[in-house]
């Protein structure tokens, strides 16, 4: 009954987008129904804003901007990244489980279990970052420049997540076992957070990490978060941060894929 | 090798049969799990895939599946080529895998749901066919709980039913009852049996020679990749030298070998001695007339006998003719490999 109507393009493309939900709903459920999962990626952030703001703050000098207006536009960058390390690690179980077995066995899209679990994660970068700006703005952060940037620096944020997402997934497909997904997210997650201009000016740091913060891509989204919230020259970040998002997706979107065609 | 196209490939063995395999190889790096291997299992039978771990049991299914593709060789399910028509295939066939696959964050429910949008049913009919399920496997009382919580048995039964959301009409169970107490072995060999009943084509791969002899119409013997032996029950126990053994177990364990020499000459088959219990086995046709020999010989050399019965060969004594070696002594090393890879919970990639 459904073999003939599969080959039709009009239903294949209904049912990648039908597969698509189920399976992000899946996730969707399961980040909800794991409360350490949910706990460690609220909490744990909103504490983190906490700290840097409270101990480290009044040490960092920014200009004359008060540090909360300095920090949160990058923290909702880094959260989406250190968000992105989930991506592996759900994918890296769903593999040690057999379920990417089933799914590879059924009649299903073959693109949605990537796309679905993409998807759910993107909902879960939204989420975050909603959260991050309502906690930044009960301890003074304010956006400065109008209600449009301001929508569109908390979809950017989502946007630089979405693409990570593939990079993650990339990996979760990559390695052996959960643990080594789990710590992978941290060789790459902490050097291109911290040497970013997400916590100080990177006028501060040595010339030779400054290098390599001007063009890190945190940095870029950073400052180009930054100026759609508070305001300044947006052009050059804007184009080097969308030309990293669209960079990254180009590279691991394919690549991701790919690796889960041809699961060993 | 065989790269036949359909049209000049042996029609009949591929159309006649529900489960073909021709020539099928595969390696992993430089381990060869399967080695040429030829099956074929006629639709509404069961067959089952016998052999230790290792032996290339579930690189067999994973290929059939259409998980993983051959080195060389084809194979076809309902004359569907799993590697040209895969996606055709994937639309027949049935999996329940090694380890349950099943979302522990969902309900049993959700869980059969999810397959059955998979399946691109509607809604309500994939809901119709969960609580069906749900109801046959004896679920239904546990439907809205998470499957973190159910036991061994219970995931075993929700993953079989995830595999049959769609009644494929052939059905791949790769070591359904590994890890099972008896009683849930019991319940799930009940439950595979009414699928065959009902015209399910059932392959199946077993350590277990008595769940192969319960089930199986057809047991084919795999080892080192490739398949040593196949006929029913019957046959591979007759073939292993007589239709019933003379087994005697020794008041003195060190005589093993003794007793082995002395009946050495009476038996049709080959003497098997386990020295760790004292037991010696012969197999024989047509008993009675050569028990009362052994007993005799054995009488004479002032050997002392704690036991002697005539006993049905199992599955075991024919893996065991079969191969030199019991199934449960490579299987019971690789067992423990496992138990060690569980524990660590590393993915499972094994052949």
């Amino acid at each position: 009954m459904m073999d003939a109507k599969a080959s039709l393009p009009a239903y294949r493309f209904v049912w990648n987008f039908s597969d698509t939900i189920v399976i992000a709903w899946r996730n969707v459920l399961r980040f909800i129904r794991l409360p350490q999962l949910l706990v460690f990626s609220t909490i744990q952030p909103v504490m983190l804003l906490l700290l840097f703001n409270y101990v480290f703050g009044g040490a960092i000098g920014t200009g004359g901007l008060k540090y909360i207006q300095y920090l949160l536009p990058g923290f909702l960058v880094q959260i989406v990244v250190f968000g992105s390390s989930q991506t592996s690690v759900g994918l890296a179980e769903d593999l040690s489980r057999g379920m990417i077995d089933r799914f590879r066995s059924l009649p299903m899209a073959r693109a949605a279990v990537l796309a679905g679990r993409t998807l759910a994660d993107t909902l879960r970068y939204t989420f975050l970052v909603l959260l991050m700006i309502g906690v930044g703005y009960a301890i003074g952060f304010r956006f400065h420049n109008g209600v449009a940037p301001a929508i569109a620096a908390a979809a950017l944020a989502v946007l630089f997540g979405f693409a990570f997402t593939w990079l993650s997934a990339f990996i979760g497909m990559s390695v052996k076992d959960v643990e080594t997904a789990q710590v992978a997210g941290f060789v790459w997650i902490f050097p291109i957070v911290f040497a970013s201009s997400m916590f100080v000016p990177i006028a501060t740091m040595p010339g030779w990490l400054q290098a390599f913060a001007k063009i890190n891509p945190v940095t870029v989204t950073t400052d180009t978060v930054r100026a759609l919230a508070l305001g300044g020259g947006i052009i050059d970040p804007l184009w080097k941060s969308l030309a990293w998002i669209g960079g990254l997706l180009l590279v691991f979107l394919p690549l991701a894929v790919r690796r889960y065609r041809r699961i060993p | 090798m065989a790269e036949d196209s359909p049209a000049t490939a042996p029609l009949n063995k591929v159309s006649d049969a529900a489960i073909s395999a021709q020539g099928l190889s595969k390696k992993f790096g430089k381990v060869t799990a399967l080695n040429n291997l030829d099956l074929a299992v006629s639709p509404g039978t069961i067959m089952a895939l016998l052999g230790p771990n290792g032996a290339g049991k579930t690189t067999f299914v994973r290929i059939l599946t259409t998980l993983l593709s051959p080195d060389a060789g084809q194979a076809w399910v309902l004359g569907y080529n799993v590697v040209r028509d895969a996606a055709k295939v994937r639309t027949l066939i049935g999996l329940a895998g090694q380890y349950p696959a099943v979302d522990e964050n969902l309900t049993g429910r959700e869980n059969l749901e999810m397959v059955g949008r998979l399946y691109h049913l509607p809604g309500q009919e994939a809901r119709r066919r969960a609580n069906e399920l749900l109801e046959g496997f004896d679920l239904a009382g546990a439907a809205n709980r998470r499957a973190k919580v159910y036991s061994g048995g219970m995931r075993r039964r929700l993953d079989l039913a995830a595999s049959l959301v769609a009644k494929p009409p052939v059905l791949f169970l790769d070591e359904p009852t590994a890890g099972l107490d008896p009683r849930s072995r019991l319940g799930l060999w009940e439950i595979i049996e009414k699928l065959v009943k009902e015209g399910t084509t059932v392959l199946l791969t077993t350590q277990y020679l008595e769940e192969a002899d319960r089930l199986a119409g057809h047991i084919a013997v795999l080892d080192n990749g490739s398949i040593i032996e196949q006929g029913t029950a019957e046959y591979l126990k007759k073939c292993c030298g007589g239709d019933v053994l003379i087994q005697v177990r020794l008041a003195d364990r060190s005589q093993t070998e003794l007793v082995s020499q002395i009946l050495g000459t009476l038996g049709d088959g080959k003497i098997r001695t386990t020295p760790e219990t004292g037991e010696v086995s012969l197999p024989v046709v047509g008993g009675t007339s050569i028990l009362a020999e052994v007993v005799r010989r054995l009488d004479a050399s002032g050997v002392v006998l704690a036991d002697i019965a005539l006993r049905q060969p199992t599955l075991d004594d024919v893996f065991l003719s079969l191969t030199g070696h019991t199934v449960e002594s490579s299987a019971q090393s690789s067992a423990k490999a496992k138990d060690a890879e569980v524990s660590k919970r590393k993915p499972r990639r094994g052949l």
